[in-house]
């Protein structure tokens, strides 16, 4: 059996370099949450774990001058629940990564984590892509931008580089009258996988929707950007024709599977019953109601 | 294979002791430390019996490396009464019979200290969201939210 090594650099540097050496042998550490899992049912046997919380940039959550925040990718949902202003600016986000596992889980898991795991149910993927958040990853070839929405490949697989690493994530500065929202859809009330999952972010100017962003999750074998939705939101004042057309656009977008969770018929209908109630809960915050 | 040597504190006191680098912080507990009031239940996050503080916030030890303790704060059960005086959870828990077989106690006890240290006058529905990552299968649960409205009335009180 081959020996696992641990390693907890204090530098980025270091940790890009340990685990592009390593190859596929190596596994990033930093809620563990998925990792031990895996480890444990021996899906997985690494040869190495590269631990990245002893590096600042991974742990640290800043607000920028601008209003926007950079989030570490190793930050606890917990610790960004403590966080004084990242709520306020981002409920949706929040409460996606806050309905990840228990709070026992959530004293650990990482945004980054549930990520880079690559599940099409990932509850605080969809929120950030309606978020518009762009990761940072590092690799030997240096550092670059991705789109989150990007990042998934399929079922637990990404787009990243060999050897590369997520660093944090970047959202942007809020517009007077922007929030979001996420809502999932699960058969009990906490403790479960989503059967589909959306995110919506809005800004709204004089009742009127001037932008919108909607993510779509655990209905395709990625998280989905919902473009078409966006669009039907944009430039009305929420009304029913719009919710409906904006509702049709995330069920077309789904391309599901069946199982013990929930049937194809079941997640594209559900799917765009959430896009509406979203909506709304998002619209009520970005209107201070 | 070459064991690790970690350096940590356990319930407020400097501790040492040598793990294997795939070893949980729960085997650590409940082998080299011979700390066995932290249960395995599912070893997979999910049922909460072995629930600890690292750095304190309520984790489960048995989805965090034994190895990652170092330098790092870890608390137990066994670091929840003052010697032979229980903490008030654990008195709240006997009077109100908030446990049968006792399997999910200490991480219900745990679990319980930590939401009542962040929140002194949690409602019974917060109550019940913070334990949802504990499962007991003999009280159904409703002796324990109650020992623990109980002992943070009590608390307040104080």
């Amino acid at each position: 059996m081959m020996e696992l090594r641990y390693l907890a650099p204090d530098t980025l540097d270091e940790a890009v370099g340990a685990f592009a050496k390593a190859g596929s042998a190596a596994r990033i550490l930093a809620g563990g949450t998925d990792l031990l899992v895996q480890m444990r049912s021996g899906m997985l046997k690494p040869g190495v774990i590269v631990d990245i919380k002893k590096i600042p940039e991974m742990t640290g959550i800043e607000q920028a001058a601008d209003g926007g925040f950079r989030i570490g990718a190793a930050v606890s949902g917990m610790a960004l629940a403590e966080h004084k202003s990242f709520g306020k600016v981002w409920p949706g986000v929040l409460e996606a990564i806050n309905l990840i596992g228990s709070k026992q889980v959530q004293g650990r898991a990482s945004a980054g984590g549930n990520l880079c795991n690559g599940s099409p149910a990932g509850d605080s993927v969809p929120a950030m892509v309606a978020a518009g958040a762009i990761v940072t990853v590092q690799g030997p070839g240096g550092r670059r931008e991705m789109r989150v929405e990007d990042v998934p490949a399929g079922p637990g697989r990404t787009n990243f580089k060999p050897g590369e690493i997520l660093v944090s994530f970047t959202l942007p500065p809020r517009p007077p009258g922007s929030s979001d929202a996420y809502l999932r859809m699960i058969p009990r009330t906490e403790m479960d996988i989503a059967v589909v999952g959306i995110g919506v972010s809005v800004t709204i100017k004089d009742g009127t929707v001037t932008a919108a962003r909607v993510g779509l999750g655990a209905v395709a074998p990625t998280v989905l950007l919902v473009e078409d939705a966006a669009k039907a939101l944009i430039g009305s004042k929420l009304d029913d024709a719009a919710l409906a057309k904006a509702a049709a656009a995330c069920s077309a977008a789904c391309r599901p599977i069946d199982d013990k969770r929930g049937t194809i018929a079941y997640r594209t209908k559900v799917a765009g019953v959430l896009l509406k109630r979203t909506a709304a809960i998002a619209a009520q915050r970005a209107q201070g109601k | 294979m070459a064991k690790v040597h970690v350096t940590t504190s356990i319930n407020g006191e400097p501790m040492e002791f040598l793990c294997e680098p795939s070893d949980t912080m729960l085997d650590a507990l409940r082998g080299p430390l011979a700390l066995t009031g932290s249960k395995e239940g599912c070893a997979s996050g999910d049922c909460g019996a072995c629930s600890i503080t690292l750095d304190d916030r309520l984790i489960c030890s048995c989805l965090m490396l034994a190895v990652e303790a170092q330098d790092h704060e870890i608390r137990t059960i066994e670091g929840m009464a003052q010697g032979d005086k229980l903490h008030p959870l654990q008195q709240k828990f006997l009077e109100m019979a908030a446990l049968q077989c006792g399997i999910c106690t200490s991480g219900m006890l745990v679990a319980s200290d930590a939401l009542l240290k962040k929140n002194p006058e949690p409602s019974e529905e917060e109550v019940r969201f913070w334990l949802a990552g504990n499962l007991c299968r003999c009280t159904g649960y409703d002796k324990i939210v109650r020992a623990v409205m109980e002992t943070a009335a009590e608390m307040r009180a104080q």
